[in-house]
């Protein structure tokens, strides 16, 4: 255990953490969305989000950048990275809403049992992944390097980047913007009444359907700014890229309290956080390892999460 | 007529719990549907509002067969309810749950005229406004449920036990508040188990007895029928 170097870094493995944690936390809006309103766990949604990383990457090819470019100057950025976003977006978007289209709602409407839909959940995971990995010949693709990573300033000696900035930035703008549009606006508001008792919705004139497809455009739509910024930031990505950060990405949504907004946030930072303080004491191979750790000791003591579940229980 | 049931059978599995119901509600109508415990009351209702799917039959609504219609879209045509067990949403302040009440409108105008109209008929709702629906009482509850399915200003309003669970006092103040939305035009098909109550504020009542209709007749005919004073008014 090396304890000098969890101390003496600890602001900088704090910076770091959040920013991985942003990323987790905006892929976890997708589990917990759907959890709340389906009570599934959406498996295929770790290929969502990397579908998001490839189409970003395609995009800006098609704009002319490859690995060798110079970083562009601030106007083309700009545009590169605002089509890079649309782009992901959007095929984030229409892929979750395919996989509920062709996996979930079929079965739904036959009144399958709950392990069918964890069946085919895991089967378009890996349909999506497989096909990625067909078509790009289970190869690593690097981006080019768009913002060259600068420190703006320093907390208690740890640089903050303009990317790690951009990264927390972008997160809270879409935190915000999701938890507004849930609690505030109509649309929200069918979405909350069908996570709280889907009978009563219809009895509202709700479609249950519309809500369901707007939760997984909701969820695609963050995990595509997720997979830009992690484009951004890691500077490649490959066919299998999903399997890891939907795995935390769902544990985070589970450790903040799975079916709470809020909750993924909180869980998405916080394993982050955990994540590198444990690669400061035990070295980075315990990782990955100690996210999971964590989260059964936590569930250990709390079952329902942080903050527990709430879009369908208490203010979303 | 407004709703037009001819019969209609309901299956639960295996189970038949609807055997072939035939009833009407004219426009302008308090008709009250009574009997027993499982008989079908609830059934029958989630049949009109399409929460449960009907084997045979139909149901007519001014004019528009909606038998295999979906449950929202029903809501859209006109049909409200206020379901057994209340339905409000937990997590959702009083005011949301009456938004959501409001959930197929678009007007406005008319849905804050209608807010101020629930707030004036339960004035217990405007104390409350800002509190969750599940830290309601059982009768705030009620109140609650009764107040979101008139803010889709139903042309059909359909209440499945409405004093259920509640204490004499409050009964009587929602059969009051029933009467009163009915003289301002809405039509109610009314499900009770206090067929006192029901029977003597309805025009008309049917009788239901295990998925069968028995009896029928204006509320006052019921009300002095041998049989239902037996089985259902408590009355030798």
């Amino acid at each position: 255990m090396n304890f000098d170097e969890l101390v003496g870094n600890f602001p900088a493995l704090t910076i770091t953490g959040l920013e991985q944690g942003a990323i987790y936390a905006l892929v976890a809006l997708g589990y917990t969305l759907v959890y709340g309103v389906l009570r599934l766990i959406n498996f295929a949604h770790s290929e969502v989000f990397m579908v998001g990383t490839f189409t970003a990457l395609w995009t800006w090819e098609a704009l002319g950048y490859n690995q060798n470019s110079p970083s562009p100057a601030f106007g083309p950025l700009l545009l590169a990275l605002l089509a890079g976003l649309a782009v992901a977006a959007i095929a984030s978007a229409a892929t979750a809403v395919t996989v509920e289209l062709v996996a979930y709602r079929p079965l739904r409407r036959r009144n399958a049992p709950p392990l069918a839909f964890l069946i085919t959940a895991i089967g378009a995971s890996f349909v999506l992944a497989e096909s990625f990995g067909i078509g790009t010949a289970r190869a690593p693709f690097g981006m080019p390097t768009l913002i060259k990573s600068e420190t703006v300033f320093t907390v208690f000696g740890a640089g903050v980047t303009n990317v790690q900035l951009l990264i927390l930035g972008v997160t809270l703008v879409m935190m915000v913007g999701l938890d507004q549009f849930v609690n505030r606006s109509r649309l929200g508001r069918g979405i909350r009444a069908v996570a709280q008792d889907a009978d009563t919705a219809a009895l509202m004139g709700v479609n249950k359907n519309r809500v369901i497809l707007l939760v997984f455009v909701l969820g695609g739509i963050m995990a595509g700014v997720a997979a830009l910024l992690w484009n951004v930031r890691y500077g490649y990505t490959k066919f299998n890229i999903g399997f890891l950060i939907g795995l935390k990405a769902f544990a985070a949504a589970v450790l903040g309290g799975i079916g709470n907004l809020r909750g993924a946030l909180l869980g998405g930072l916080l394993l982050g956080v955990a994540e590198n303080y444990a690669a400061g004491l035990f070295g980075g191979d315990w990782k990955d390892f100690t996210g999971f750790v964590l989260l059964v000791v936590l569930l250990m003591f709390r079952p329902t999460g942080l903050l527990g579940e709430s879009l369908g229980r208490a203010r979303a | 007529m407004l709703l037009e049931i001819k019969d209609l059978t309901l299956l639960y599995g295996r189970i038949q719990a609807l055997h072939g119901i035939s009833l009407v509600v004219n426009e302008g109508e308090v008709v009250a549907l009574i009997g027993a415990n499982g008989a079908g009351k609830t059934t029958t209702m989630r049949a009109i509002s399409g929460l449960r799917p009907v084997a045979q039959g139909s149901i007519v609504f001014d004019g528009t067969d909606v038998t295999r219609m979906r449950a929202d879209l029903r809501v859209i045509r006109g049909i409200g309810q206020a379901p057994e067990g209340r339905g409000v949403f937990p997590g959702m302040t009083v005011i949301e749950n009456l938004e959501m009440g409001a959930y197929t409108r678009r007007d406005r105008a008319g849905i804050a005229e209608d807010m101020a109209m629930v707030l004036d008929l339960f004035p217990r709702l405007a104390e409350r406004r800002k509190q969750a629906g599940g830290t309601l009482s059982g009768g705030e509850q009620q109140m609650l449920a009764v107040g979101r399915a008139l803010m889709a200003r139903p042309r059909l309003l359909l209440l499945d036990e409405p004093s259920m669970g509640l204490a004499p006092k409050l009964i009587q103040q929602i059969f009051e508040i029933i009467t009163r939305i009915n003289e301002q035009g809405t039509t109610i098909l009314l499900v009770e188990q206090n067929a006192q109550q029901a029977l003597s504020r309805a025009h008309r009542g049917y009788v239901l007895e295990t998925g069968r209709i028995v009896k029928e007749g204006t509320g006052q005919e019921l009300l002095h029928d041998p049989a239902v004073k037996e089985a259902y008014l408590g009355v030798a």
